[in-house]
């Protein structure tokens, strides 16, 4: 795995997968929408809404799948000290953050002609909400303890890391009890997938998850590439800065 | 061991209660810190009547969940003053040369900081429930609930605290970090006042041990992240 610790032989790897990955998602992507919006039918109960499922559950999937990915990578930081974990961590966060976003908008343009309002204290709302504050408290931890670590205190970029860990250990806990809440508050009538999915829904669907899946993955490859740019400009710049004062 | 931890809990404790004398000027923090989220706590049960009427009936079906939310609120108040100034003092590198692991020190700090945060809370939640109505059977509920909560909620801080410790625009931060990580000690709590919800005691409890079982291990790897 120390292999990949070398920049070089990571961007050798990463620079040819990049297009590929985005590519090959927006080319599947695109075919499940065409799936999802001409060749399948309308829902017999929620009519044309339906068709936001496509992008609704691979939002959800990849904001979930985001923090997973930061969970892992903060591991691989603590206990063996990969310096390209650091950077993949601070890289899945933003487009974490932003699946998740879009989870809850195109989970609340869909509760408004299914559930009649915008935003429904349902579980799965209710979780992600929670999902989306901690994203924004990694991403604000992640940036202020990177400040701190380029001016010279390396270790500081570990902390990020901690709290990675910390949410992934309580995601599946805040779920839970938001569940438990849900149930206790109000009736839990409104729950979707009760009625197993029809498999003309499942598998325009389950395309779209992999296309999605596939942005995902390029998305954090064209910003962990960004984030190591920036670190040899920076020391670019430092040993430019160095060389003048010496001369 | 035990004498050391013993050492300091009373240290963080007399810091807490201004009972240290001038031990506590010393060490740069300042002394009788306990009271402050006391009072905040008390505020915000206060001005939550001014806010949606004061209807005895809606006021004590509510109040318990506002006692929660208040104790949250209250809770990011110290978040600044638990471990801050003590690296900025080189107390855990003091200890570190004695050879006490960062995670005994947390483990210290997290039962001084909950000693110094949760009785007192207990004692204005009685204020809190007589200015918002709530039953003697519901007061009981929420004192347990505070009773098990309040650990988590320290251990909580005092982690959140430790991993702002080393920041600048840490305070700020620290209140967006521990909300999200408190929402199931806040409805579990809040669930239990609600009726037929004891059983959100026993999750309570559970949520509160998980926080009080990590939180050691993850302020110590922060202490230990500062130090490089």
């Amino acid at each position: 795995m120390h292999g990949f610790a070398n920049p070089t032989r990571f961007l050798s790897i990463a620079r040819p997968l990049t297009p590929i990955l985005l590519w090959l998602g927006v080319a599947l992507v695109a075919i499940s929408f065409y799936m999802g919006l001409f060749t399948t039918p309308a829902d017999r109960l929620m009519g044309e809404t339906v068709r936001i499922l496509y992008v609704h559950v691979p939002a959800a999937w990849l904001g979930m799948a985001g923090w997973t990915s930061i969970a892992i990578a903060s591991i691989v930081e603590l206990v063996w000290r990969h310096p390209l974990a650091a950077i993949a961590a601070r890289a899945s966060a933003l487009p974490g953050a932003f699946f998740t976003t879009l989870c809850l908008i195109t989970g609340a343009i869909w509760a408004k002609p299914t559930w009649g309002a915008w935003w429904v204290w349902d579980g799965r709302l209710t979780s992600m909400l929670v999902l989306f504050f901690l994203y924004l408290a990694y991403m604000a931890l992640a940036r202020e303890s990177q400040a701190e670590a380029a001016a010279g205190r390396s270790g500081m970029s570990r902390i990020a890391a901690i709290f990675g860990i910390v949410g992934a250990v309580n995601i599946p806990i805040i779920n839970r009890s938001v569940v438990w809440w849900n149930s206790q508050h109000q009736p839990p009538s409104i729950t979707m997938g009760q009625s197993s999915i029809d498999p003309v829904f499942l598998w325009p669907m389950a395309i779209a998850v992999l296309g999605f899946s596939l942005i995902f993955g390029a998305l954090v490859l064209m910003r962990m590439r960004t984030m190591l740019a920036e670190i040899r400009i920076e020391g670019r710049l430092r040993r430019k800065a160095m060389g003048a004062s010496v001369s | 061991m035990m004498k050391l931890l013993g050492i300091l809990i009373w240290r963080d404790l007399s810091h807490a209660y201004g009972f240290g004398g001038s031990q506590g000027a010393k060490a740069g923090t300042r002394r009788g810190g306990f009271i402050l989220p006391v009072i905040f706590f008390l505020a915000v049960a206060a001005i939550y009547p001014f806010a949606v009427g004061s209807d005895a009936q809606l006021l004590a079906r509510t109040g318990g969940g506002v006692i929660w939310v208040a104790a949250l609120l209250a809770a990011i108040l110290p978040l600044d003053r638990l471990v801050q100034p003590d690296v900025e003092h080189g107390f855990f590198d003091q200890w570190a040369v004695r050879g006490l692991s960062e995670e005994w020190i947390m483990l210290a700090k997290i039962v001084a900081h909950w000693l110094s945060f949760g009785p007192p809370l207990m004692l204005a939640t009685i204020i809190a429930a007589g200015l918002l109505g709530l039953d003697a059977a519901q007061l009981r509920t929420v004192e347990a609930g505070l009773a098990l909560g309040t650990p988590g909620l320290a251990a909580l801080g005092v982690m959140i605290a430790a991993l702002t410790a080393g920041l600048k625009g840490g305070s700020a931060l620290g209140g967006l970090m521990l909300l999200p990580l408190a929402v199931p000690m806040l409805i579990f709590g809040a669930g239990s006042v609600l009726p037929d919800g004891e059983n959100g005691l026993l999750l309570l409890a559970a949520a509160s041990l998980v926080l009080v079982a990590i939180a050691p291990f993850a302020a110590g790897a922060a202490i230990r992240a500062l130090r490089e």
